[in-house]
């Protein structure tokens, strides 16, 4: 038998007498009716050893392209940023991994300290003055936010974003709100960004506006602005926004910012094709008892010492039930700690020299493909760490799956998430990427048409 | 031999100029970040954060761990958390590149390796439920429970039955489970247990009316006993036309040995990190991955797994709900699942509900001569026990019990949970301890109930701190580091 | 001026109502029970309305928590609120020591005092608290 058990027959049998049963099945038929129980074994796989399983995730391991085996300058919401040896280090000892929340907090300081440590940590990149304990993902982190503004905003039932926010995070969006009594206005961003439509939208029945900053298309909001106009409409604003990047531009609270939530993932948390990520939410404190998700606060002990507990759970599900701010009952403790040893270990001056890597390698990358025959920029103007390009020759999905082919993972198309854009795609460049990678990724993608032009000659 | 230094914060730690991360020289003759951004964007400085040293890093994280129990170290009887041995070999093989490091928006063709494990968890998923309808993106089990209460209603709108508003909750359920309904714009109507711990089948007839939308139903329940009525609940449920949803939290119990679909769960939920070994991770990352009977599969949110010949493909079901987070879920999480799975194989499933079986009823016989234990005498994968006579009899209260259990390198059992039961104290063991280990942790309990006074009161006694003032943590909330406050 | 505790009207809620009158218009002032407060352990928070909020008989119109409960207040009156003991959530020590002066929560202008006849008086409201206690 593979696995973990540990039982031997002795023990079974020893077991069995101090239960009074004769067999485990007796104890099921007591309690199970039989028309309910199986009648045949489960229809799985059978059991693998540790070396036959291990050779077959090896098998499914190898057969994907991953940033390991190519170079990677796709980013929509997850960036292939640097994860320094020491956070894979902390996050693997098993003290962390292996144990839950923290509900005897004698005996999970180490994991208490450490939400207080990110908490205060989120405030910093934030500007903020609270921070949860962290939420499952920076998409469904935003639709809290709005919850939480829609809880606090009475009697308003408008939410207003743009279509320069990520299209999966308004996809969320609508699948919460459709099922309550609330209002989700989409406006289209316009050639000079989307600060004055979103401006223009806002209303005596706005609830709230939720805008991102660095936007889905790399470039930069006017944030303060959108901002002055819903306080003086009586709404909050919702920044969703990108935590390196703060590294060089303000922070969501320096802008007048009521809630800020960010995609955690890049901060020392690996792409695994979409999770577990981490959900970052900060607010002011007048705000901090709407707050969804758990919440580690400073305390004392019977004996005067400081430390940490969980605090502030009467917002929460277990306690108020159906009146509770969120229905999350947990949070990604893992992900959190990974977060702040990262922060950490980068410190002000290392999240601001990467910061400053992402923003001049991607104008790097821009210019070469300014200067490219096949491919327009989308967009004049600042942006962050990716930006938008158009394929004048409409053939985005096989350019790019030639690349693949080539070793480069050049882009995420928009065509399935945005048909605006369906000729284009989203090019992203961190800190990792290296000159002679934006060259490489220049000469794979230019050789798409030569590739083409060959492979239809010899079909001919 | 406690190395002092490890409660200090970060924050306190920090010097000016020192660092532990360098990246290379930008190239020279770039064009400046500042130049690319406009002035009025720009910060006047980085974000405050600690600057550390490498080695000052290190041995403060190392440090801090050692003031938490966990699975590795102690054993882990947490109620309702099914905290069984996360196996390293599910760590090692789900950090593998290939599926690690893999891009969320990579196309279908470049990651073939990837589809075809989470098809097969679908698969496995659907046949341990008997529930064909799965989907893997739901972050957590509150997560998979509110998508699971969008499809229904999304149900329902399609059928034009709109006046559908109610959720009936079991009073013993998780809190989950009437937040989650809430979310979902569902009011909530709650329904009794009776004496025996069960559902009250009369109580939740006279609630069910064509109002009903959803029968949240948490099977086995939270007291750890299976209900033996489901059958009958599910006909009264379906025949007032409403759908039986299953909270997942106890799958632990029966692998293999019956399945929410087999019994008329319409949709249901799973604790992978729970029931398939995921780990923990102080608090999260789980997943809720939910299955679906095959009239709700439409709905489901996407993308899902498909198969085509020898091709996997992520498609959206064609009514789909539309998503309930970025991406495509917690693969990372659902790795783990598929590894132990697959490990246990077929027979070897069913043998692991078996043994969280024989282990918690093995230890109900112990516990059953030194605490009250209110609901039979048979159990599933945990039980409920109560502290109420020893309360009135000793004044030891289940909290005091549970911090008395810490000083004998034991973590607490879920105490006051359920509500139902007055001064609860929730054991599940799981399969993965030793008859040698129950053994002392009921020789534990039992010494804790011949104890007194500050043995008791000021327990636990061997921990960094004791007793934490939670008032005062909630009164004037300190939910930072802060320089002038220190 | 102290407040006579056993001149007050309860609610089976345990909240307690002083209703005064001011140039003809009934004022109704209230707070909760010292047994309320001793039996929720511990307050760490109150939220409560604004001033000139409209509230129905019944209605709730705020709510205390200890660390691990949260308990709603109920107006026993219809009315508007036309006072706020606003400093009450910064010294909930205060409302320990002393509900029913210093603990007052609201004040509201009644237009509806039909409930107030199934009210308890400290009698029969002190009976109710050893009959649960």
């Amino acid at each position: 038998m593979n696995g973990y058990l540990f039982h031997t027959e002795d023990d079974r049998r020893e077991m069995l007498r101090a239960i009074g049963a004769t067999s485990i099945q007796e104890i099921i038929d007591v309690q199970v009716p039989a028309a309910l129980q199986m009648k045949r074994p489960l229809d799985l796989p059978a059991a693998a050893d540790e070396m036959s399983l291990e050779r077959d995730l090896r098998r499914l391991s190898a057969g994907n392209a991953s940033v390991s085996s190519h170079i990677c300058f796709m980013g929509g919401g997850a960036y292939d940023h640097f994860i320094p040896a020491v956070v894979d280090e902390m996050a693997s000892r098993g003290e962390y991994y292996t144990s839950y929340t923290p509900y005897q907090a004698e005996v999970s300081q180490g994991n208490l300290q450490v939400m207080f440590e990110y908490e205060t940590l989120v405030s910093q990149i934030t500007g903020l003055d609270v921070s949860n304990a962290s939420l499952y993902d920076g998409g469904s982190a935003a639709t809290e936010a709005v919850l939480m503004a829609l809880s606090i905003v009475k009697k308003r039932s408008k939410v207003i974003t743009s279509d320069a926010v990520h299209p999966e995070y308004r996809d969320i969006l609508e699948a919460y709100l459709q099922n309550i009594d609330a209002e989700l206005v989409v406006v289209p961003s316009g050639e000079s960004g989307t600060s004055e439509a979103l401006i223009d939208a806002i209303d005596d029945q706005t609830a709230c506006v939720l805008v991102q900053h660095p936007n889905f298309y790399g470039r930069l909001e006017q944030v303060q602005q959108i901002a002055d106009a819903a306080h003086a409409a009586g709404a909050l604003v919702i920044q969703s926004f990108d935590p390196i990047s703060v590294g060089l531009l303000k922070r969501p609270g320096d802008l007048g910012v009521d809630i800020a939530v960010a995609e955690g993932q890049c901060l020392g948390n690996p792409l695994q094709y979409g999770g577990p990520y981490l959900g970052i939410i900060a607010c002011r404190k007048e705000l901090m008892r709407r707050m969804p998700g758990r919440i580690a606060g400073q305390t004392t002990d019977r004996r005067g010492k400081r430390c940490w507990v969980l605090t502030l759970q009467t917002r929460e599900q277990h306690i108020r039930r159906e009146k509770a701010t969120s229905n999350i009952c947990s949070n990604q403790t893992l992900l959190a700690l990974r977060a702040t040893v990262y922060l950490s270990l980068l410190g002000p001056q290392g999240l601001k020299e990467t910061a400053e890597h992402c923003v001049v390698k991607t104008n790097l990358a821009r210019e070469r493909f300014a200067a490219s025959e096949r491919f327009e920029l989308v967009h004049a103007g600042p942006v962050f760490k990716e930006f938008l390009v158009r394929d004048r020759e409409n053939d985005v999905e096989a350019l790019l799956n030639h690349a693949q082919d080539q070793g480069v993972l050049a882009g995420v198309p928009l065509a399935p998430m945005d048909s605006q854009y369906s000729d284009c795609f989203l090019v992203a460049v961190t800190e990792k990427r290296t000159e002679a990678e934006l060259d490489r990724l220049m000469e794979v993608i230019e050789s798409a048409s030569a590739a083409r032009s060959n492979q239809l000659a010899q079909t001919l | 031999m406690r190395n002092q230094q490890a409660t200090k914060l970060l924050f306190e730690m920090s010097r000016s100029g020192r660092r532990a991360h360098h990246l290379p020289a930008l190239p020279t003759t770039a064009e400046s970040a500042t130049s690319l951004l406009p002035a009025d964007q720009l910060a006047d400085a980085p974000p405050p954060l600690p600057e550390l040293a490498e080695g000052d890093v290190v041995r403060h994280f190392v440090n801090l761990s050692t003031l938490n129990m966990s699975v590795d170290t102690h054993f882990y009887p947490l109620g309702s958390c099914t905290m069984k041995y996360n196996p390293k070999r599910n760590e090692r093989m789900a950090s593998l590149p290939g599926l690690v490091d893999v891009h969320p928006l990579q196309s279908d063709r470049s990651i073939p390796g990837v589809l075809q494990m989470l098809y097969e968890l679908q698969q496995m998923l659907g046949e341990i439920a008997g529930l064909p309808g799965v989907s893997l993106q739901p972050a957590a089990g509150a997560h998979g429970e509110l998508t699971a209460l969008f499809v229904a209603a999304a149900y329902f709108a399609e059928r034009g039955e709109t006046e559908r508003t109610v959720v009936l909750t079991a009073d013993s359920a998780h809190g989950t489970n009437p937040a989650s309904a809430q979310i979902a714009g569902f009011s909530t109507r709650t329904v009794k247990s009776g004496a025996n711990g069960l559902v009250d089948v009369e109580d939740l007839k006279s609630k069910l009316d064509d109002k009903t939308a959803v029968f949240m139903l948490t099977n086995p329940n939270t007291l750890g006993l299976f209900d033996s009525q489901v059958q009958e609940i599910a006909d009264l449920v379906h025949s007032a036309g409403g759908l039986i949803y299953l909270d997942g939290a106890n799958m632990n119990a029966i692998l293999g040995i019956t399945r929410p679909g087999d019994f008329g769960a319409d949709l249901m939920h799973f604790n992978p990190h729970k029931t398939f070994s995921g780990p923990h991770g102080g608090g999260g990352p789980g997943a809720g991955p939910i299955c679906v009977r095959d009239f709700l599969a439409d709905y489901l949110p996407g993308p899902v797994v498909e198969k085509d010949g020898d091709e996997y493909r992520c498609v959206t079901p064609t009514k789909s709900i539309g998503r309930v987070r970025s991406f495509f879920g917690n693969v990372g999480v659902l790795a783990r699942a598929y590894i132990y799975i697959r490990t246990y194989g077929k027979e070897g499933l069913r043998r692991v509900s078996e043994d969280a079986l024989l282990g918690a009823n093995y230890l109900l016989s112990k516990v059953r001569h030194i605490l009250d234990v209110p609901h039979g005498d048979r159990c599933m994968h945990e039980f409920v026990a109560s502290a109420t006579r020893l309360r009135k009899e000793k004044h030891l209260s289940a909290m005091d019990l549970a911090k008395r259990l810490l000083d004998y390198g034991f973590h607490a059992p879920t105490v006051y949970f359920p509500l139902v039961v007055d001064e609860a104290v929730m054991v599940e063991p799981t399969e993965t301890e030793s008859k040698e280990t129950l053994d002392a942790f009921a020789e534990a309990l039992f010494r804790i109930t011949e104890e007194t006074g500050d043995t008791i009161e000021l327990a636990p006694h061997s921990t960094v701190i004791s007793r934490p003032d939670d008032v005062a943590a909630a009164r004037k909330p300190i939910l930072r580091w802060n320089s002038e406050e220190s | 001026m102290s407040r006579d505790k056993s001149k007050l009207l309860y609610a089976e809620t345990h909240e307690w109502v002083d209703i005064s009158e001011d140039g003809g218009q009934k004022i109704a002032t209230i707070g909760i029970s010292g047994f309320a407060i001793e039996q929720l352990n511990d307050l760490v928070y109150m939220d409560l309305p604004e001033v000139g909020k409209q509230l129905g008989a019944g209605d709730e119109f705020g709510e205390v928590e200890s660390v691990k409960a949260v308990s709603p207040l109920y107006s026993p009156v219809g009315g508007e609120v036309i006072d706020v003991h606003s400093d009450l959530p910064d010294n909930l020590d205060g409302l320990n020591d002393d509900p029913y002066d210093y603990g007052w929560i609201i004040k509201v202008k009644v237009d509806d005092d039909s409930a107030l006849g199934s009210l308890m008086d400290h009698a029969a409201y002190q009976k109710q608290c050893s009959e649960s206690g």
